[in-house]
């Protein structure tokens, strides 16, 4: 399984990756492995703000329909819109170009309550 | 009558197998004593000779197969024969919801076909499998369009049927959703842009009007849509499929979900029962409407199929988050409506409006000549229903039809006193000539 | 031949609508008019025919195989009940029709009501609702309109885990909050467990009885004492009313509302996903919540009435509900009678059993070895390398069975479920266990003739990602 080291991780699988004062947010290669094929995903609009472990967007298999979390609290700046019509993307590549949306972070030390990788891999 | 296929001897040997010695054994080690039932006080089965007997004796208390000149939401049209038969096919009938893609591939190519069908008719691009009917199909347009909008004032017609607006209510009544209602023209029974327009407002979620409305009257939708966008509301129409043969469609007018009831294709109307409603959205809802959708795909060796699709929506996986609890549906009901669609075909389609517009023009240009009756909205334009007022005696004009076996007009007054002394008349493609100058003769003796 | 209809070429359909014998009248202005025409070939009726025959060869149904589909109750559907329910006595009626000239249709929808008051308990049912969903929904808003009524502010309904999906969604469109409830060891509530979620903002817990294990609430005495100490009801999804007819009450064992499915327990086909009927019945003190309008009998006169609108919760659906559904169930009760309906019961608990204990040593029965309509198994352990309950149901079907239902319940891994009904054969069960042991085996042996299965259906395996990822819903 993959779990890049540069990353924060949550416990409900999405990870965070801090560039500046914005986190790209994802799920992780675990996560996407276990919900299977990926078929729809419903992200927030731009601009919605989210306080941390706030279910924020949906992704859904066949049979299955999952919440995802913010990990941290923020503000939509981006969304990747090519998700929407390509949700496969998010099988194939987790980490980057299948990141959902990127937030504007509130408070840098929500990252600090995350886990680093080598604790996310020892929960799994 | 029983239908158990397993005799005594069989009972024995499968008890044996069980380690158990009765059936009241294998009870009794589940429910305990005090929870039983006493015998059940109902009469004693019947034969099926007797069983027929005593339907028949039912169904001789009806006055049935009158000449039906009632609407209002249900419509005694012609079903052929080929609808008939194929519903009646226990391969369709006896199959439950198709869950096993493989093994279902009938009712899903049925459905798929379905779908189509009313996509073509209302021009608009994803239909669902069916709806209770036409007023759950327009209660559940009401909370898509919520959910979609994130907005919940929705402004309904009050020219919406009654029943539905009615059903409307019920389902939003715990929800927190406020219905705004607007009236239509004194004088035209129709809506009013202008009235639309004074109570649109950057919070309305949707506008929601049937065409031909309640009263018959055939409602500018163009122009009502358009003020609905104005204010970036959807705009839901409830429409009668069997007008869109020749009126403008949804999509036409740009309506994002339309609505209705799929009774008037194929199927009797057995006291309103026999009901489908029909949903269609266009693509941006696509993911967001309630119940089945069949979709198309390949199989293992790239031969086409159907399947059960964007099911993520629906209750048996996203539970308290569905879009809507619906489970089963009104899967045969629409198929009659598939059938119905398939046997009259696209000129069939437009000739059977044609030929209910023409026959409703007649009855009502027959009835305007009577001494005692006026049109409630005299300009208007209808489809296959229109009001007249008479200051003559209405109970006795029913019992006068009646006794011809004629069910007359409705008589309106019953639903609103504003309306009393109106009667509604509903003329479709089955009245003949001979039945509506009977019609007109009892109405000018009356 | 796997033509869909669009791909038909047009030829004839002359005559399809009655000629128009009086002046063609159509002149309408533009701003009504339609513009583009529908695109729906014109064919003629053998044409058709044979396009949707050949559809139904295609569909696997009660009436070529056995339908052993957990929870879904697929009895025989006896002929006469089709027969009675096309008498155009029934099928010409309008909805608006004169009381006097309906009571025949009246009648029919009285003595079903006084049918099910008899065989649950219940002290009054409403025929509106369509189907088992909407039967719950109508339920429940009799039970927050009660609540209303006492200005009482409840605002939860307890769900056990294993539920229906259908329990949570119909809970959240009446608008309340759910709780889910985590079901014992034996997949059954227990009184403890429900305690401790208990509060006074509880206003109902919904309950399957037996449960989606097939398992019965032997605690359910207590479980209502608790529940209506707190001021809360208990309602009772009928979706397994098959196994305790002429058994138990459901009113009697302490529920205050339920809905039934007739297209399961009083065998009304089901139509490939519908039309259903979800009649609910209420004990008295609920009467007036019912949705209008009622059905009433005078001095031998059956009549519609829609007084005590006030406190009504209002309609569920146009007019009176699906009026074939109700008539076909109808003859059933009268057709079985009492004993007949017991015996049918009583007939479908042996069945399962005997089931289950014929495949007992070959899978594991979770919920115990001995269940009342239906059981669960779980096949996890029990298979070839690799293979899953999908694939089992899959190949199920290569032997000309449908498959029973799977994943379902939720608690219960590679959960396959299984109803045979009353009115299968000992023959037909003991082929059914045959091949599924059989099926088994050859997980073993040959896994990948499972995952490839099936191979003796219309066509393989389906693509249900791509179906989703970039749907085609119409030609």
């Amino acid at each position: 399984m993959n779990v890049p080291n540069e990353l924060f991780y949550a416990k409900t699988h999405e990870w965070a990756r801090k560039e500046g004062n914005k986190v790209y947010v994802g799920i992780t290669d675990h996560a996407q492995h276990e919900i299977t094929d990926i078929v729809h995903i419903e992200l927030p609009e731009k601009g919605k703000k989210f306080t941390k472990a706030q279910p924020c967007a949906v992704v859904e298999s066949v049979k299955s329909a999952f919440d995802i979390y913010s990990p941290v609290s923020g503000t939509v700046v981006e969304v990747n819109e090519e998700l929407l019509s390509s949700p496969e993307i998010i099988n194939q590549s987790p980490y980057e170009k299948g990141f959902f949306f990127v937030l504007e972070m509130e408070d840098e030390k929500d990252l600090k309550d995350l886990m680093t990788a080598e604790q996310y891999k020892k929960s799994l | 009558m029983n239908y158990i296929p397993v005799n005594e001897q069989d009972r024995k040997e499968m008890l044996s197998r069980i380690g158990v010695n009765s059936i009241e054994e294998l009870l009794s080690l589940q429910i305990p004593e005090y929870l039983r039932a006493k015998k059940l006080n109902l009469s004693e089965g019947l034969s099926e000779q007797d069983l027929l007997a005593l339907f028949k004796k039912y169904a001789g208390k009806n006055k049935s197969n009158l000449v039906c000149f009632r609407g209002a939401g249900v419509y005694d049209h012609f079903v052929p024969s080929l609808v008939e038969e194929i519903v009646g096919r226990s391969e369709f009938s006896t199959a439950y919801t198709p869950y096993q893609a493989e093994a279902s591939q009938g009712t899903l190519q049925a459905v798929f076909e379905y779908q189509s069908m009313i996509c073509e008719l209302t021009g608009l691009d994803c239909a669902n499998a069916s709806m209770y009917d036409g007023a759950t199909s327009v209660a559940e347009a009401v909370l898509l369009a919520v959910r979609t909008s994130r907005k919940n004032k929705i402004i309904i017609s009050s020219a919406l049927n009654p029943e539905y607006l009615a059903v409307v209510e019920t389902y939003t009544k715990n929800l927190d959703i406020e219905i705004v209602k607007i009236e239509t023209d004194e004088k035209t029974g129709a809506l009013n842009k202008n009235v639309l327009e004074s109570k649109m407002s950057d919070d309305i979620g949707a506008v929601v009007v049937q065409s031909p409305n309640f009263f018959g009257v055939v409602e500018d939708m163009q122009a009502l849509s358009e003020t609905a966008k104005t204010k970036a509301a959807l705009f839901v129409t409830v429409v009668n499929p069997v007008s869109l043969g020749i009126l403008k469609t949804p999509c036409e007018y740009n309506a994002d979900i339309a609505v209705g009831e799929g009774q008037v294709f194929g199927n009797q109307m057995y006291l309103g029962g026999l009901t489908f409603g029909f949903l269609a959205v266009k693509k941006a809802l696509e993911w967001k409407i309630p119940g089945r959708v069949v979709g198309q795909t390949v199989d293992k060796n790239g031969k086409r199929g159907f399947v059960l699709t964007l099911q993520s929506r629906e209750q048996h996986i996203r539970r308290e988050k569905a879009t809507s609890n619906i489970c089963t549906n009104s899967a045969l009901n629409a198929f009659a409506g598939c059938v119905y669609m398939s046997c009259l075909g696209s000129s069939g389609i437009k000739e059977l409006a044609e030929t209910n517009i023409s026959k409703a023009r007649y009855a009502f240009n027959a009835i305007k000549k009577l001494d005692g009756f006026e049109p409630l909205f005299s300009d208007s334009f209808f489809f296959n229903e229109f009001i007249f007022k008479t200051a003559k005696n209405i109970k006795k004009i029913e019992k006068a039809l009646l006794k011809e076996n004629i069910l007359g007009p409705l008589n309106l007054g019953a639903f609103n006193k504003k309306y009393k002394n109106s009667l509604m008349f509903a003329v479709t493609e089955k009245r003949t000539k001979q039945e509506i100058d009977k019609l007109t003769d009892i109405l000018n003796r009356a | 031949m796997n033509k869909l209809l669009n791909e038909i070429k047009s030829n004839r359909n002359e005559n399809r609508i009655v000629k128009c014998d009086v002046p063609y009248d159509i002149s309408i202005d533009d701003k009504y008019k339609r513009q583009k025409n529908h695109n729906i070939p014109n064919l003629s009726e053998s044409t058709l025919l044979r396009h949707f025959t050949n559809l139904s060869r295609r569909n696997y149904s009660l009436s070529t195989t056995f339908y052993p589909l957990g929870s879904c109750t697929m009895k025989y559907n006896p002929l006469v009940n089709e027969k009675i329910a096309k008498f155009e006595e029934f099928s010409s009626i309008h909805p608006y029709q004169p009381e006097d000239t309906i009571q025949g249709t009246l009648e029919v929808m009285y003595e079903l009501e006084r049918g099910l008051c008899e065989v649950s308990g219940m002290d009054y049912f409403t025929l509106q609702p369509a189907a088992g969903a909407h039967g719950e929904y109508t339920g429940l808003l009799i039970i927050a309109e009660y609540f209303k009524n006492k200005k009482e502010k409840r605002k939860k309904i307890i769900v056990p885990d294993s539920a229906h999906g259908t329990n949570p969604a119909s809970a959240a469109l009446a608008g309340f909050e759910i709780i889910s409830l985590k079901s014992d060891e034996n997949g059954i509530v227990s009184p403890e467990n429900l305690k401790e979620i208990l509060n006074k903002d509880v206003a109902c817990m919904m309950l399957t009885v037996p449960n989606t294990l097939g398992v019965f609430e032997k605690k359910i005495s207590e479980i209502s004492e608790i529940l209506h100490k707190n001021g809360s009801l208990l309602y009772y999804d009928g979706a397994n009313l098959n196994a305790v007819m002429g058994i138990v009450k459901p009113a009697d064992i302490g529920f205050d509302v339920m809905h039934i499915n007739l297209h399961k327990t009083f065998s009304t086909p089901h139509g490939g996903g519908g039309p259903g009927a979800g009649p609910v019945g209420v004990k008295a003190f609920l009467k007036d919540f019912l949705p209008i309008p009622v059905i009433i009998k005078e001095n031998d006169k059956f009549k519609v009435s829609s007084g005590g609108k006030k406190k009504s919760i209002g309609k569920m659906k146009a007019f009176f509900g699906n009026f074939p559904v109700l008539l076909k169930a109808c003859a059933y009760i009268k057709s079985l009678g009492g004993a007949g309906l017991k015996e049918a019961s009583e007939q479908a608990v042996l069945n399962a059993n005997y089931v289950l204990s014929s495949l007992k040593d070959k899978v594991s029965i979770p919920a115990g070895n001995v269940c009342m309509h239906e059981f669960v198994l779980s096949s996890k352990g029990h298979l070839g390398e690799g293979v899953k309950t999908l694939d089992v149901a899959k190949r199920l079907l290569d032997y000309g069975y449908y498959a029973p239902t799977i994943y379902f319940p939720l608690i219960v891994e590679e959960a396959m479920m299984i109803e045979p009904t009353e009115t299968e054969s000992k023959q037909v069960l003991d082929e059914f266990i045959d091949v599924l042991s059989k099926i088994i085996e050859e997980s073993k042996i040959n896994p990948e003739v499972l995952r490839n299965a099936p191979v003796n259906t219309y066509v393989s395996r389906l693509n249900e990602v791509e179906a989703a990822r970039k749907p085609k819903l119409h030609w």
